[in-house]
């Protein structure tokens, strides 16, 4: 199994900041990222990940190979679309410059290629964003940042408990994963779908069934302790709002709004060069 | 005091949502190319089945977004939605099916997966692609056709995987009433 990532205290500025102004960041970073078709903002975008990145004392080996699963999904998502839909571009700028004739529609057009290079530079913003987001915030703050942008307090410990349980969960599978190995079951990529499907379920049964036994004894265990007898709470990890966290604020909320202003000022979300 | 959302749907949906991040690594490749049976979908299907659709809303829409955070870096937010209509949606028959009751007779196996075949076809053939086109303004018939690739993988995986494990949880939860009260 790849390596997933997971939160590691280096002490930057970024880590000090509280949960909830990363939370806010990431969210309104996604959201800009996804509205925007504007090249000059995806790259804009791209070259603030890339600071923070920096900026985090983030090293390769942490994300190495998540970042390659998304290379992976984001090379296969681009040679669909062009399978699929070859004159999307054109349709998108109005134009049509042939590059490469080719059989058929698959001619390879330059709004093709402009078209399909945004879909990838889309990718490089949101990446960064989710990787600081996650290795730079301690889970149980997580929980408590949640919990400040108005989720209820039920659902943000219901976070604070997925994060807490999802190491021991992991160990059990792989536990019980060796222990129907050691028994013979074929769980490799041999066999057919069928097989396939009884040799996953010998794993999922026994996981499925310790986690309903834990579900009972920590919900025992919190109604013991009295949770949920007053409908507010309150975090033993959430910081304060510091000088950075204002600063940050200020900055995304004026960036969200000035590069959605400036992509949709002349009423479509794409950037073109074409005309 | 048996209240509407108790303790054990706040853990239901934490230890549900850490059981479906974890699973997401855990694919069964597909005849078909590019789909694969997600084993995470069946454990979504069960917790909404067993806890109700606040539940299930939240596994999927908690389970999907992190899982896809942590493992691939990258959040498809277009295809997080759609996963909450399903938990949503099999949450609903949570009364008539009555697992823990231990009634998880053959119409009930039916019930369930009707539920759940009409569910993954509004998420994953109408809901996901039309987000896909609005939001990240992908070509039409790409996102389409792996919508219906992703509906057949889901409700294969769901119908079998998670029509078994409600059974099997049906009948241990079902005994386990076997107490009488002492005269």
């Amino acid at each position: 199994m790849t390596r997933m990532i997971s939160y590691s205290d280096k002490g930057t500025w970024i880590h000090k900041l509280s949960g909830f102004t990363k939370l806010l960041f990431f969210i309104l970073w996604c959201t800009v990222s996804a509205l925007t078709y504007d090249t000059r903002v995806l790259l804009l975008m791209i070259l603030v990940g890339i600071y923070i990145f920096i900026a985090s004392k983030t090293e390769w080996k942490q994300i190495s190979s998540v970042f390659k699963a998304v290379m992976f999904f984001m090379i296969l998502n681009l040679i669909f679309i062009y399978i699929f839909a070859p004159s999307q571009g054109t349709a998108i700028y109005g134009t049509r410059h042939v590059l490469l004739r080719l059989s058929g529609p698959y001619s390879l057009t330059r709004e093709q290629l402009f078209y399909e290079f945004n879909v990838m530079i889309k990718y490089f913003t949101v990446v960064p964003a989710a990787f600081i987001f996650l290795i730079t915030t301690n889970p149980s703050e997580f929980a408590a940042s949640l919990n400040g942008v108005g989720i209820p307090a039920s659902i943000s410990y219901s976070v604070a408990i997925t994060l807490r349980y999802i190491p021991n969960i992991q160990d059990e599978y792989h536990k019980i994963r060796n222990a129907q190995e050691a028994r013979g079951i074929e769980l490799s990529s041999k066999g057919k779908v069928k097989d396939r499907i009884r040799n996953t379920a010998a794993i999922i049964f026994p996981l499925l069934f310790t986690s309903m036994e834990r579900i009972d004894t920590v919900s025992n265990a919190m109604e013991l302790r009295g949770f949920g007898k007053k409908r507010k709470r309150t975090w033993y990890s959430r910081k304060a709002l510091s000088r950075n966290d204002i600063l940050v604020l200020v900055f995304i909320i004026v960036f969200s709004v000035a590069a959605l202003v400036f992509t949709y000022y002349d009423g479509s979300r794409f950037y073109n060069p074409f005309h | 005091m048996e209240k509407k959302f108790g303790i054990r749907q706040v853990v239901a949906m934490g230890i549900g949502t850490a059981l479906f991040v974890v699973l997401t690594m855990v694919q069964i490749p597909f005849p078909i190319p590019n789909t694969s049976l997600q084993p995470r979908m069946a454990i979504l299907a069960f917790f909404s089945a067993i806890f109700g659709p606040v539940v299930g809303a939240v596994i999927g829409l908690v389970g999907h977004a992190l899982g896809d955070a942590i493992w691939y870096g990258s959040v498809w937010w277009s295809w997080v939605f759609p996963e909450a209509i399903v938990g949503i949606a099999v949450g609903l028959t949570k009364k008539k099916l009555a697992v823990k009751e231990g009634g998880f007779t053959a119409s009930k196996i039916v019930l369930f997966n009707v539920v759940q075949v009409v569910a993954n076809a509004i998420a994953w053939i109408v809901v996901a692609p039309v987000l896909d086109i609005l939001v990240y303004a992908e070509p039409a018939n790409k996102v389409f056709i792996q919508g219906v690739f992703a509906f057949i993988g889901n409700i294969i995986i769901i119908g079998i995987l998670g029509s078994i494990l409600l059974a099997a949880y049906s009948k241990i939860a079902g005994k386990s009433t076997g107490l009488k009260a002492e005269d």
